[in-house]
Protein backbone atom coordinates (compact mmCIF):
# COMPACT_ATOMS: atom_id res chain seq x y z
CA UNK A 1 0.00 0.00 0.00
CA UNK A 2 1.13 3.53 -0.99
CA UNK A 3 1.99 5.85 1.59
CA UNK A 4 -0.48 8.68 -0.03
CA UNK A 5 -2.98 5.99 0.83
CA UNK A 6 -2.48 5.80 4.49
CA UNK A 7 -3.50 8.79 6.29
CA UNK A 8 -6.63 8.44 4.36
CA UNK A 9 -7.16 4.73 5.70
CA UNK A 10 -6.44 5.98 9.02
CA UNK A 11 -8.83 9.02 8.99
CA UNK A 12 -11.43 6.48 8.18
CA UNK A 13 -10.46 3.27 10.66
CA UNK A 14 -10.08 5.94 13.78
CA UNK A 15 -13.18 7.39 13.75
CA UNK A 16 -14.18 3.72 12.25
CA UNK A 17 -13.32 2.08 15.40
CA UNK A 18 -14.91 4.72 17.79
CA UNK A 19 -18.42 4.09 16.37
CA UNK A 20 -18.07 0.82 16.65
CA UNK A 21 -17.62 1.52 20.13
CA UNK A 22 -20.55 3.59 20.70
CA UNK A 23 -22.74 1.04 18.62
CA UNK A 24 -21.71 -1.31 20.84
CA UNK A 25 -22.60 0.94 23.82
CA UNK A 26 -26.19 1.63 22.34
CA UNK A 27 -26.86 -1.42 21.79
CA UNK A 28 -26.05 -2.44 25.41
CA UNK A 29 -27.17 0.69 27.20
CA UNK A 30 -28.02 -1.19 30.61
CA UNK A 31 -24.50 -3.15 30.85
CA UNK A 32 -22.96 0.52 31.27
CA UNK A 33 -25.37 3.04 33.32
CA UNK A 34 -24.65 4.03 36.60
CA UNK A 35 -27.56 3.78 37.59
CA UNK A 36 -31.08 3.28 36.45
CA UNK A 37 -32.21 5.89 34.42
CA UNK A 38 -35.84 6.03 34.90
CA UNK A 39 -35.56 5.77 38.45
CA UNK A 40 -37.20 8.94 40.31
CA UNK A 41 -35.91 10.68 43.28
CA UNK A 42 -37.19 13.81 44.11
CA UNK A 43 -34.94 14.39 46.92
CA UNK A 44 -32.20 14.53 44.14
CA UNK A 45 -33.69 16.96 42.04
CA UNK A 46 -31.58 18.98 39.57
CA UNK A 47 -28.37 18.29 41.72
CA UNK A 48 -25.40 20.14 39.24
CA UNK A 49 -22.82 18.07 38.13
CA UNK A 50 -19.95 16.37 39.88
CA UNK A 51 -20.06 14.17 42.73
CA UNK A 52 -21.78 11.14 43.09
CA UNK A 53 -23.82 12.37 39.73
CA UNK A 54 -21.04 13.09 37.25
CA UNK A 55 -23.53 14.83 34.80
CA UNK A 56 -26.08 15.82 37.51
CA UNK A 57 -29.95 14.97 37.57
CA UNK A 58 -32.64 16.10 36.24
CA UNK A 59 -35.93 17.52 37.52
CA UNK A 60 -36.86 14.12 38.69
CA UNK A 61 -33.75 13.67 40.15
CA UNK A 62 -33.25 10.75 37.29
CA UNK A 63 -29.10 10.61 36.80
CA UNK A 64 -28.49 12.79 33.85
CA UNK A 65 -25.49 10.24 32.40
CA UNK A 66 -27.24 6.77 32.99
CA UNK A 67 -30.31 8.88 30.72
CA UNK A 68 -27.94 10.01 28.27
CA UNK A 69 -26.49 6.30 27.56
CA UNK A 70 -29.65 4.83 27.76
CA UNK A 71 -30.84 7.92 25.06
CA UNK A 72 -28.02 6.94 22.79
CA UNK A 73 -30.08 4.00 21.46
CA UNK A 74 -33.13 5.72 20.49
CA UNK A 75 -30.97 8.52 18.71
CA UNK A 76 -28.09 6.54 16.99
CA UNK A 77 -30.32 3.42 15.89
CA UNK A 78 -33.03 5.98 14.71
CA UNK A 79 -30.95 7.75 12.19
CA UNK A 80 -29.28 4.57 11.12
CA UNK A 81 -32.72 2.87 10.59
CA UNK A 82 -33.61 6.34 8.88
CA UNK A 83 -30.95 6.58 6.61
CA UNK A 84 -30.89 2.71 5.76
CA UNK A 85 -34.86 3.15 4.78
CA UNK A 86 -34.04 6.38 2.58
CA UNK A 87 -31.35 5.06 0.67
CA UNK A 88 -32.41 1.74 -0.44
CA UNK A 89 -35.76 2.69 -1.12
CA UNK A 90 -34.80 5.76 -3.28
CA UNK A 91 -31.89 4.28 -4.58
CA UNK A 92 -35.12 1.38 -6.01
CA UNK A 93 -37.11 3.58 -6.76
CA UNK A 94 -34.20 6.15 -8.83
CA UNK A 95 -33.36 3.17 -10.78
CA UNK A 96 -36.66 2.11 -11.78
CA UNK A 97 -37.63 5.08 -13.41
CA UNK A 98 -33.97 5.88 -14.94
CA UNK A 99 -33.76 2.11 -16.45
CA UNK A 100 -37.62 2.48 -17.21
CA UNK A 101 -38.02 6.07 -19.01
CA UNK A 102 -40.72 6.99 -20.57
CA UNK A 103 -43.87 8.17 -18.60
CA UNK A 104 -43.05 5.92 -16.09
CA UNK A 105 -39.46 7.99 -15.36
CA UNK A 106 -41.78 11.19 -15.23
CA UNK A 107 -44.52 10.02 -12.70
CA UNK A 108 -41.55 8.55 -10.09
CA UNK A 109 -39.76 12.08 -10.27
CA UNK A 110 -42.86 14.06 -10.13
CA UNK A 111 -43.98 11.86 -7.29
CA UNK A 112 -40.52 12.63 -6.09
CA UNK A 113 -41.00 16.49 -6.37
CA UNK A 114 -44.03 16.31 -4.37
CA UNK A 115 -42.59 14.63 -1.78
CA UNK A 116 -39.04 17.04 -1.51
CA UNK A 117 -41.67 20.45 -1.72
CA UNK A 118 -44.22 18.71 0.92
CA UNK A 119 -43.23 20.21 4.65
CA UNK A 120 -42.20 17.97 7.07
CA UNK A 121 -43.58 19.26 9.94
CA UNK A 122 -47.15 18.60 9.05
CA UNK A 123 -45.82 15.62 7.89
CA UNK A 124 -44.36 14.71 11.19
CA UNK A 125 -47.14 15.68 12.71
CA UNK A 126 -50.11 13.79 11.20
CA UNK A 127 -47.91 10.71 11.30
CA UNK A 128 -47.59 11.14 14.66
CA UNK A 129 -51.36 11.45 15.30
CA UNK A 130 -52.31 8.39 13.69
CA UNK A 131 -49.38 6.36 15.12
CA UNK A 132 -49.93 7.59 18.52
CA UNK A 133 -46.64 9.03 18.86
CA UNK A 134 -42.42 7.72 19.16
CA UNK A 135 -39.77 7.60 17.34
CA UNK A 136 -41.02 5.33 14.75
CA UNK A 137 -43.28 8.28 13.41
CA UNK A 138 -40.38 10.60 12.86
CA UNK A 139 -38.15 7.93 11.39
CA UNK A 140 -41.27 7.82 8.61
CA UNK A 141 -42.24 10.91 8.34
CA UNK A 142 -38.22 11.87 7.43
CA UNK A 143 -37.82 9.12 5.45
CA UNK A 144 -41.09 10.08 3.57
CA UNK A 145 -39.41 13.67 2.27
CA UNK A 146 -35.75 12.70 2.10
CA UNK A 147 -35.64 9.43 0.04
CA UNK A 148 -36.05 11.32 -3.34
CA UNK A 149 -32.46 12.69 -2.64
CA UNK A 150 -31.05 9.24 -3.81
CA UNK A 151 -33.85 8.42 -6.13
CA UNK A 152 -32.66 11.97 -7.72
CA UNK A 153 -28.81 10.12 -7.72
CA UNK A 154 -29.58 6.54 -8.09
CA UNK A 155 -31.67 7.57 -11.72
CA UNK A 156 -28.48 9.68 -13.33
CA UNK A 157 -26.67 7.06 -12.21
CA UNK A 158 -28.76 4.41 -14.49
CA UNK A 159 -28.65 6.40 -16.91
CA UNK A 160 -25.79 7.33 -17.72
CA UNK A 161 -24.75 3.13 -17.21
CA UNK A 162 -27.58 2.52 -19.02
CA UNK A 163 -25.75 2.86 -22.09
CA UNK A 164 -22.75 1.11 -21.54
CA UNK A 165 -21.32 -2.31 -23.47
CA UNK A 166 -21.34 -4.24 -20.24
CA UNK A 167 -24.78 -3.25 -19.86
CA UNK A 168 -25.73 -3.59 -23.67
CA UNK A 169 -23.87 -7.20 -23.36
CA UNK A 170 -25.76 -8.17 -20.69
CA UNK A 171 -29.23 -7.41 -22.29
CA UNK A 172 -28.27 -8.57 -25.40
CA UNK A 173 -27.40 -12.18 -23.94
CA UNK A 174 -30.89 -12.37 -22.56
CA UNK A 175 -30.65 -10.92 -19.18
CA UNK A 176 -34.24 -9.93 -17.64
CA UNK A 177 -34.56 -6.17 -16.23
CA UNK A 178 -34.69 -6.70 -12.58
CA UNK A 179 -31.66 -8.99 -13.03
CA UNK A 180 -30.07 -6.28 -15.45
CA UNK A 181 -30.75 -3.23 -12.38
CA UNK A 182 -29.78 -5.60 -9.49
CA UNK A 183 -27.07 -7.66 -10.72
CA UNK A 184 -25.26 -5.18 -13.34
CA UNK A 185 -26.67 -1.56 -12.62
CA UNK A 186 -26.89 -1.16 -8.84
CA UNK A 187 -22.95 -2.44 -7.78
CA UNK A 188 -21.59 -0.14 -10.27
CA UNK A 189 -23.86 3.17 -9.01
CA UNK A 190 -23.75 2.35 -5.64
CA UNK A 191 -20.12 4.34 -4.88
CA UNK A 192 -21.91 8.07 -4.94
CA UNK A 193 -25.10 6.73 -3.24
CA UNK A 194 -22.90 4.89 -0.17
CA UNK A 195 -20.77 7.83 0.15
CA UNK A 196 -24.23 10.31 0.41
CA UNK A 197 -25.77 7.76 2.48
CA UNK A 198 -22.75 8.01 5.14
CA UNK A 199 -22.58 11.95 4.98
CA UNK A 200 -26.33 11.91 5.82
CA UNK A 201 -26.23 10.45 8.89
CA UNK A 202 -25.28 13.17 10.97
CA UNK A 203 -27.29 15.31 9.28
CA UNK A 204 -30.53 12.95 9.99
CA UNK A 205 -29.18 12.67 13.75
CA UNK A 206 -30.07 16.32 14.01
CA UNK A 207 -33.21 15.79 12.10
CA UNK A 208 -34.65 13.53 14.25
CA UNK A 209 -33.56 15.10 17.70
CA UNK A 210 -35.11 18.40 16.27
CA UNK A 211 -38.73 16.44 16.05
CA UNK A 212 -37.84 15.09 19.47
CA UNK A 213 -37.52 18.57 20.45
CA UNK A 214 -40.49 19.73 19.37
CA UNK A 215 -42.50 17.02 20.84
CA UNK A 216 -43.49 15.05 17.33
CA UNK A 217 -40.92 12.49 17.76
CA UNK A 218 -39.49 10.29 21.10
CA UNK A 219 -41.77 11.36 24.18
CA UNK A 220 -40.85 11.48 28.32
CA UNK A 221 -40.28 9.32 29.93
CA UNK A 222 -38.64 8.21 27.60
CA UNK A 223 -35.15 8.81 27.35
CA UNK A 224 -33.65 10.51 23.99
CA UNK A 225 -31.29 13.08 23.20
CA UNK A 226 -33.62 15.67 21.65
CA UNK A 227 -36.60 15.19 23.54
CA UNK A 228 -34.54 15.61 26.85
CA UNK A 229 -33.18 19.22 25.68
CA UNK A 230 -36.89 19.87 25.06
CA UNK A 231 -37.65 19.30 28.32
CA UNK A 232 -34.48 20.98 30.10
CA UNK A 233 -35.27 24.47 27.91
CA UNK A 234 -37.49 25.51 30.41
CA UNK A 235 -34.60 25.24 33.12
CA UNK A 236 -31.99 27.36 31.45
CA UNK A 237 -31.95 29.56 33.21
CA UNK A 238 -31.23 27.65 36.93
CA UNK A 239 -29.89 24.08 35.92
CA UNK A 240 -28.01 24.73 32.30
CA UNK A 241 -26.50 21.21 32.88
CA UNK A 242 -29.92 19.63 31.88
CA UNK A 243 -29.91 21.10 28.35
CA UNK A 244 -26.45 21.50 28.19
CA UNK A 245 -25.32 17.41 28.83
CA UNK A 246 -27.71 15.76 25.98
CA UNK A 247 -26.42 18.94 23.60
CA UNK A 248 -22.80 18.05 23.55
CA UNK A 249 -23.77 14.27 23.64
CA UNK A 250 -25.80 14.99 20.02
CA UNK A 251 -23.02 17.35 18.97
CA UNK A 252 -20.32 14.53 20.06
CA UNK A 253 -22.27 11.99 18.10
CA UNK A 254 -23.12 13.67 14.89
CA UNK A 255 -19.33 15.10 14.30
CA UNK A 256 -18.20 11.40 15.29
CA UNK A 257 -20.48 10.37 12.28
CA UNK A 258 -19.34 13.48 10.20
CA UNK A 259 -15.83 12.57 10.45
CA UNK A 260 -16.91 9.29 9.64
CA UNK A 261 -18.31 10.35 6.48
CA UNK A 262 -15.66 12.62 5.15
CA UNK A 263 -13.28 9.90 6.02
CA UNK A 264 -15.01 7.10 3.48
CA UNK A 265 -15.96 9.87 0.61
CA UNK A 266 -11.75 11.04 0.95
CA UNK A 267 -11.01 7.42 0.51
CA UNK A 268 -12.96 6.44 -2.23
CA UNK A 269 -12.63 9.31 -4.25
CA UNK A 270 -9.75 10.25 -5.89
CA UNK A 271 -10.77 13.39 -6.50
CA UNK A 272 -11.32 14.91 -3.15
CA UNK A 273 -8.50 13.48 -1.75
CA UNK A 274 -5.88 15.82 -3.40
CA UNK A 275 -7.28 18.78 -1.61
CA UNK B 1 -37.66 32.76 -22.31
CA UNK B 2 -41.03 33.58 -21.10
CA UNK B 3 -42.24 30.42 -22.74
CA UNK B 4 -39.97 28.63 -20.07
CA UNK B 5 -40.53 30.35 -17.29
CA UNK B 6 -45.03 29.85 -18.05
CA UNK B 7 -44.40 26.37 -18.76
CA UNK B 8 -42.51 25.99 -15.33
CA UNK B 9 -45.52 27.65 -13.58
CA UNK B 10 -47.65 24.97 -15.21
CA UNK B 11 -45.64 22.18 -14.11
CA UNK B 12 -46.26 24.02 -10.31
CA UNK B 13 -49.91 23.36 -10.35
CA UNK B 14 -49.98 19.64 -9.97
CA UNK B 15 -47.82 19.93 -7.17
CA UNK B 16 -49.55 22.44 -5.50
CA UNK B 17 -52.81 20.52 -6.35
CA UNK B 18 -50.66 17.22 -5.04
CA UNK B 19 -49.28 18.51 -1.75
CA UNK B 20 -52.49 20.48 -0.30
CA UNK B 21 -54.43 17.08 -0.80
CA UNK B 22 -52.69 14.76 0.78
CA UNK B 23 -51.97 17.41 3.96
CA UNK B 24 -55.68 17.60 3.82
CA UNK B 25 -55.69 13.92 3.67
CA UNK B 26 -52.89 13.77 6.60
CA UNK B 27 -54.84 15.81 9.03
CA UNK B 28 -58.11 14.57 8.20
CA UNK B 29 -56.73 10.61 9.22
CA UNK B 30 -55.13 12.15 12.14
CA UNK B 31 -58.22 12.01 13.34
CA UNK B 32 -58.65 14.83 15.43
CA UNK B 33 -59.69 18.23 14.48
CA UNK B 34 -60.18 21.97 15.54
CA UNK B 35 -63.39 21.57 17.71
CA UNK B 36 -61.71 18.32 19.88
CA UNK B 37 -58.23 19.70 19.91
CA UNK B 38 -59.87 23.13 21.34
CA UNK B 39 -61.53 21.71 24.25
CA UNK B 40 -58.78 18.78 25.01
CA UNK B 41 -56.12 21.63 25.39
CA UNK B 42 -58.28 23.85 27.42
CA UNK B 43 -59.54 20.57 29.47
CA UNK B 44 -63.26 21.83 29.42
CA UNK B 45 -65.98 19.32 29.77
CA UNK B 46 -69.30 20.38 26.96
CA UNK B 47 -71.88 18.33 25.69
CA UNK B 48 -71.54 16.03 22.49
CA UNK B 49 -74.04 18.32 21.49
CA UNK B 50 -72.49 21.71 21.55
CA UNK B 51 -69.33 19.76 19.66
CA UNK B 52 -71.23 18.80 16.96
CA UNK B 53 -72.47 22.11 16.48
CA UNK B 54 -69.10 23.91 16.44
CA UNK B 55 -68.11 20.99 13.96
CA UNK B 56 -71.12 22.00 11.76
CA UNK B 57 -70.45 25.55 11.99
CA UNK B 58 -66.90 25.07 10.70
CA UNK B 59 -68.07 22.33 8.16
CA UNK B 60 -66.47 19.35 9.59
CA UNK B 61 -69.21 17.21 9.52
CA UNK B 62 -68.87 16.92 6.23
CA UNK B 63 -66.92 14.27 3.92
CA UNK B 64 -63.39 14.93 3.88
CA UNK B 65 -63.56 15.49 0.04
CA UNK B 66 -66.43 18.03 0.28
CA UNK B 67 -64.12 19.67 2.49
CA UNK B 68 -61.17 19.62 0.37
CA UNK B 69 -63.45 21.21 -2.38
CA UNK B 70 -64.84 23.73 -0.49
CA UNK B 71 -61.19 25.01 0.53
CA UNK B 72 -60.04 24.89 -3.08
CA UNK B 73 -63.58 26.52 -4.47
CA UNK B 74 -62.31 29.64 -2.08
CA UNK B 75 -58.88 29.34 -2.79
CA UNK B 76 -59.24 29.51 -6.40
CA UNK B 77 -61.77 32.52 -5.90
CA UNK B 78 -58.79 34.24 -3.81
CA UNK B 79 -60.28 33.24 -0.40
CA UNK B 80 -58.13 31.16 1.78
CA UNK B 81 -60.84 31.19 4.66
CA UNK B 82 -60.71 32.06 7.92
CA UNK B 83 -58.47 30.35 10.86
CA UNK B 84 -60.36 27.75 12.59
CA UNK B 85 -59.24 29.01 16.07
CA UNK B 86 -59.36 32.98 16.18
CA UNK B 87 -61.57 33.03 13.36
CA UNK B 88 -59.49 35.90 11.62
CA UNK B 89 -58.37 36.09 7.94
CA UNK B 90 -56.02 33.27 6.99
CA UNK B 91 -54.12 35.40 4.49
CA UNK B 92 -54.15 38.53 6.25
CA UNK B 93 -52.50 36.31 9.80
CA UNK B 94 -50.18 35.08 7.05
CA UNK B 95 -49.67 38.64 5.44
CA UNK B 96 -48.65 39.35 8.81
CA UNK B 97 -46.05 36.86 9.81
CA UNK B 98 -44.33 37.06 6.80
CA UNK B 99 -42.16 40.39 7.29
CA UNK B 100 -40.46 38.85 10.44
CA UNK B 101 -39.59 35.94 8.73
CA UNK B 102 -38.50 38.06 5.60
CA UNK B 103 -35.90 40.08 8.28
CA UNK B 104 -34.63 37.27 9.76
CA UNK B 105 -33.47 35.51 6.40
CA UNK B 106 -32.18 38.64 5.41
CA UNK B 107 -30.13 39.20 7.91
CA UNK B 108 -28.88 35.67 8.69
CA UNK B 109 -28.18 35.41 4.60
CA UNK B 110 -25.98 38.90 5.18
CA UNK B 111 -23.75 37.89 7.88
CA UNK B 112 -23.28 34.11 6.60
CA UNK B 113 -21.96 35.87 2.98
CA UNK B 114 -19.77 38.24 5.40
CA UNK B 115 -18.26 35.57 7.27
CA UNK B 116 -18.14 32.97 4.65
CA UNK B 117 -17.10 34.41 1.64
CA UNK B 118 -13.76 36.02 3.25
CA UNK B 119 -12.73 32.61 5.55
CA UNK B 120 -13.63 30.28 2.55
CA UNK B 121 -11.20 32.42 0.25
CA UNK B 122 -8.71 32.87 2.77
CA UNK B 123 -8.47 29.33 3.78
CA UNK B 124 -8.42 28.02 0.06
CA UNK B 125 -5.37 30.60 -0.28
CA UNK B 126 -3.60 29.40 2.74
CA UNK B 127 -4.48 25.60 1.66
CA UNK B 128 -2.58 23.42 4.55
CA UNK B 129 -1.47 25.93 6.80
CA UNK B 130 -2.77 27.05 10.28
CA UNK B 131 -5.08 29.16 9.47
CA UNK B 132 -7.68 27.17 6.87
CA UNK B 133 -6.92 24.10 9.33
CA UNK B 134 -8.63 26.44 11.89
CA UNK B 135 -11.42 27.42 9.82
CA UNK B 136 -11.66 23.96 8.79
CA UNK B 137 -11.89 22.90 12.20
CA UNK B 138 -14.84 25.72 13.21
CA UNK B 139 -16.51 25.10 10.47
CA UNK B 140 -16.47 21.25 11.25
CA UNK B 141 -18.03 22.22 14.73
CA UNK B 142 -20.36 24.58 13.38
CA UNK B 143 -22.30 21.40 11.10
CA UNK B 144 -22.00 18.88 13.55
CA UNK B 145 -24.63 20.63 16.08
CA UNK B 146 -28.08 20.92 15.65
CA UNK B 147 -29.67 24.68 15.34
CA UNK B 148 -31.73 24.21 18.22
CA UNK B 149 -28.65 23.60 20.58
CA UNK B 150 -26.44 26.48 19.10
CA UNK B 151 -30.30 28.07 20.03
CA UNK B 152 -30.03 27.31 23.88
CA UNK B 153 -26.20 27.73 24.06
CA UNK B 154 -26.08 31.38 22.79
CA UNK B 155 -29.41 31.91 24.53
CA UNK B 156 -27.59 31.01 27.72
CA UNK B 157 -24.30 32.17 27.41
CA UNK B 158 -25.17 35.66 25.53
CA UNK B 159 -28.32 36.40 27.16
CA UNK B 160 -28.82 34.64 30.50
CA UNK B 161 -24.86 35.08 31.46
CA UNK B 162 -23.57 37.51 30.04
CA UNK B 163 -27.09 39.87 30.28
CA UNK B 164 -26.28 41.46 27.04
CA UNK B 165 -29.25 40.51 24.91
CA UNK B 166 -32.47 40.07 25.70
CA UNK B 167 -33.77 36.30 26.04
CA UNK B 168 -37.17 36.12 24.48
CA UNK B 169 -38.09 39.21 22.25
CA UNK B 170 -40.83 41.38 22.82
CA UNK B 171 -41.26 41.88 19.17
CA UNK B 172 -39.58 42.28 15.60
CA UNK B 173 -37.17 44.25 16.92
CA UNK B 174 -33.50 44.39 15.45
CA UNK B 175 -32.04 43.60 18.94
CA UNK B 176 -34.18 40.38 18.92
CA UNK B 177 -33.44 39.39 16.01
CA UNK B 178 -29.50 39.41 17.18
CA UNK B 179 -29.93 35.63 18.95
CA UNK B 180 -32.10 34.33 15.76
CA UNK B 181 -29.31 35.41 13.35
CA UNK B 182 -26.81 34.26 14.88
CA UNK B 183 -28.15 30.85 15.53
CA UNK B 184 -28.94 30.45 11.32
CA UNK B 185 -25.57 32.31 10.43
CA UNK B 186 -23.69 29.83 12.79
CA UNK B 187 -25.27 26.80 10.76
CA UNK B 188 -24.74 28.30 7.27
CA UNK B 189 -21.34 29.91 7.18
CA UNK B 190 -19.85 26.02 8.16
CA UNK B 191 -21.77 24.68 5.61
CA UNK B 192 -20.45 27.80 3.20
CA UNK B 193 -17.01 28.27 4.22
CA UNK B 194 -16.45 24.86 3.32
CA UNK B 195 -18.12 24.68 -0.24
CA UNK B 196 -16.49 28.55 -1.08
CA UNK B 197 -13.30 26.90 -0.23
CA UNK B 198 -13.77 23.81 -2.47
CA UNK B 199 -15.02 26.46 -5.15
CA UNK B 200 -12.16 28.43 -4.87
CA UNK B 201 -9.34 25.35 -4.53
CA UNK B 202 -10.96 23.65 -7.85
CA UNK B 203 -10.82 26.86 -9.91
CA UNK B 204 -7.39 27.44 -8.95
CA UNK B 205 -5.76 24.31 -10.27
CA UNK B 206 -7.78 25.14 -13.66
CA UNK B 207 -5.24 26.24 -16.39
CA UNK B 208 -6.48 30.05 -17.11
CA UNK B 209 -5.41 30.61 -13.87
CA UNK B 210 -1.69 29.75 -14.67
CA UNK B 211 -2.39 31.40 -17.97
CA UNK B 212 -3.68 35.08 -16.30
CA UNK B 213 -0.87 34.74 -14.15
CA UNK B 214 1.86 33.83 -16.64
CA UNK B 215 0.59 36.83 -18.47
CA UNK B 216 1.15 39.12 -15.51
CA UNK B 217 -2.28 39.63 -14.83
CA UNK B 218 -2.39 40.11 -10.55
CA UNK B 219 -3.52 37.76 -8.90
CA UNK B 220 -6.00 39.60 -7.03
CA UNK B 221 -7.57 40.59 -10.49
CA UNK B 222 -7.83 36.85 -11.40
CA UNK B 223 -9.52 35.91 -7.90
CA UNK B 224 -11.76 39.16 -8.43
CA UNK B 225 -13.07 38.47 -12.16
CA UNK B 226 -12.18 35.09 -13.28
CA UNK B 227 -12.22 32.53 -10.06
CA UNK B 228 -15.18 33.89 -8.31
CA UNK B 229 -17.18 34.63 -11.42
CA UNK B 230 -16.62 30.56 -12.33
CA UNK B 231 -17.59 29.96 -8.61
CA UNK B 232 -21.15 32.25 -8.93
CA UNK B 233 -23.62 29.52 -9.78
CA UNK B 234 -22.60 27.24 -8.03
CA UNK B 235 -23.16 29.84 -5.00
CA UNK B 236 -26.20 31.06 -6.07
CA UNK B 237 -27.71 27.30 -6.65
CA UNK B 238 -26.59 26.79 -2.48
CA UNK B 239 -28.12 30.62 -1.80
CA UNK B 240 -31.42 30.11 -3.73
CA UNK B 241 -31.95 26.83 -1.48
CA UNK B 242 -31.07 28.26 1.64
CA UNK B 243 -33.48 31.35 1.16
CA UNK B 244 -36.25 29.34 0.14
CA UNK B 245 -35.93 26.74 3.58
CA UNK B 246 -35.77 30.30 5.36
CA UNK B 247 -38.60 31.55 3.67
CA UNK B 248 -40.80 28.69 5.07
CA UNK B 249 -39.84 29.91 8.52
CA UNK B 250 -37.30 27.88 10.74
CA UNK B 251 -39.84 26.16 12.99
CA UNK B 252 -37.85 25.42 15.57
CA UNK B 253 -35.39 28.62 15.33
CA UNK B 254 -38.72 30.79 15.93
CA UNK B 255 -40.51 28.88 18.26
CA UNK B 256 -37.47 28.96 20.43
CA UNK B 257 -37.11 32.65 20.42
CA UNK B 258 -40.69 33.44 19.82
CA UNK B 259 -39.90 34.99 17.18
CA UNK B 260 -43.12 35.80 15.72
CA UNK B 261 -42.90 34.14 11.65
CA UNK B 262 -44.36 31.81 9.59
CA UNK B 263 -42.48 28.93 11.05
CA UNK B 264 -44.07 29.49 14.62
CA UNK B 265 -47.20 29.97 13.05
CA UNK B 266 -46.62 26.25 11.40
CA UNK B 267 -46.26 25.29 14.56
CA UNK B 268 -49.01 26.75 16.09
CA UNK B 269 -51.90 26.32 13.41
CA UNK B 270 -50.56 22.61 13.62
CA UNK B 271 -50.95 21.66 16.75
CA UNK B 272 -53.82 23.61 17.17
CA UNK B 273 -55.22 21.53 14.30
CA UNK B 274 -55.98 24.98 12.56
CA UNK B 275 -56.70 23.18 8.77
CA UNK B 276 -56.91 27.02 7.15
CA UNK B 277 -53.78 28.05 8.22
CA UNK B 278 -51.99 24.53 7.77
CA UNK B 279 -52.93 24.69 4.33
CA UNK B 280 -52.03 28.19 3.59
CA UNK B 281 -48.59 27.13 5.12
CA UNK B 282 -48.64 24.12 2.79
CA UNK B 283 -49.11 26.34 -0.32
CA UNK B 284 -46.72 28.57 0.42
CA UNK B 285 -43.92 25.90 0.63
CA UNK B 286 -44.66 24.67 -2.20
CA UNK B 287 -44.50 28.15 -4.05
CA UNK B 288 -41.40 28.26 -2.42
CA UNK B 289 -39.68 25.42 -3.56
CA UNK B 290 -40.78 25.60 -7.40
CA UNK B 291 -39.78 29.51 -7.20
CA UNK B 292 -36.40 28.50 -6.02
CA UNK B 293 -35.83 25.86 -8.69
CA UNK B 294 -36.67 28.04 -11.27
CA UNK B 295 -34.72 30.91 -10.25
CA UNK B 296 -31.90 29.34 -9.67
CA UNK B 297 -32.58 27.72 -13.64
CA UNK B 298 -32.41 30.92 -14.77
CA UNK B 299 -29.73 32.75 -12.61
CA UNK B 300 -27.11 29.87 -13.67
CA UNK B 301 -27.88 30.14 -17.07
CA UNK B 302 -27.84 33.91 -17.09
CA UNK B 303 -24.47 33.78 -15.79
CA UNK B 304 -22.94 31.00 -17.39
CA UNK B 305 -24.21 30.62 -21.23
CA UNK B 306 -22.91 27.28 -22.00
CA UNK B 307 -25.27 25.27 -19.91
CA UNK B 308 -27.59 26.64 -23.40
CA UNK B 309 -30.60 28.68 -23.18
CA UNK B 310 -33.41 27.71 -20.92
CA UNK B 311 -36.17 25.01 -22.45
CA UNK B 312 -33.85 23.81 -24.71
CA UNK B 313 -31.92 20.21 -24.76
CA UNK B 314 -29.73 19.92 -21.85
CA UNK B 315 -31.37 22.66 -19.66
CA UNK B 316 -32.02 19.91 -16.91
Amino acid sequence: MKATRLFPLLRLSLPALLIAALLLLAAFPEQVCPYDPYAQNLALSLQGPGGEHLLGTDRYGRDLLSRIIMGSQASIYAALLLVSITSLGGTLIGLWAGLSGGWMDTLLMRFADTCLAFPGLVLALAVAAVTGGGMVNAVLALAAISWPKYARLARSQALSLKGREFVLAARLSGTGPLMLALRHILPNAAGPIIITAMLDIGTMMMELAGLSFLGLGAKPPVAEWGSMMSVGRSMLQTSPWTVLAPGAAIFLTVALFNLFGDGVRDYFDVKSRKR
Amino acid sequence: MKRYILLRFMQLIPILFGITFVSFLLMYAAGSDAVIQKYSLTGQSVSQAVIEAERRELGLDRPMLLQYAAWLQGVLQGDMGRSFVTGADVFGTFLDKLPATLLLTLLSVLLTLAVSLPLGVLAALRQGSRGDFFIRLLSFFGSSMPNFFVALLLMYFLAIRAGLLPVISGGSTLSAAVLPTLTLAIAMSSRYTRQIRALVLEELSQGYVAGARARGVPFRQVLARSIMRAALPTLLTLLALSVGSLLGGTAIVESIFMWDGVGKMAVDAINARDYPVIEAYVLWMGIIYVAVNLVTDIACKFLDPRLGAPGTEGSR
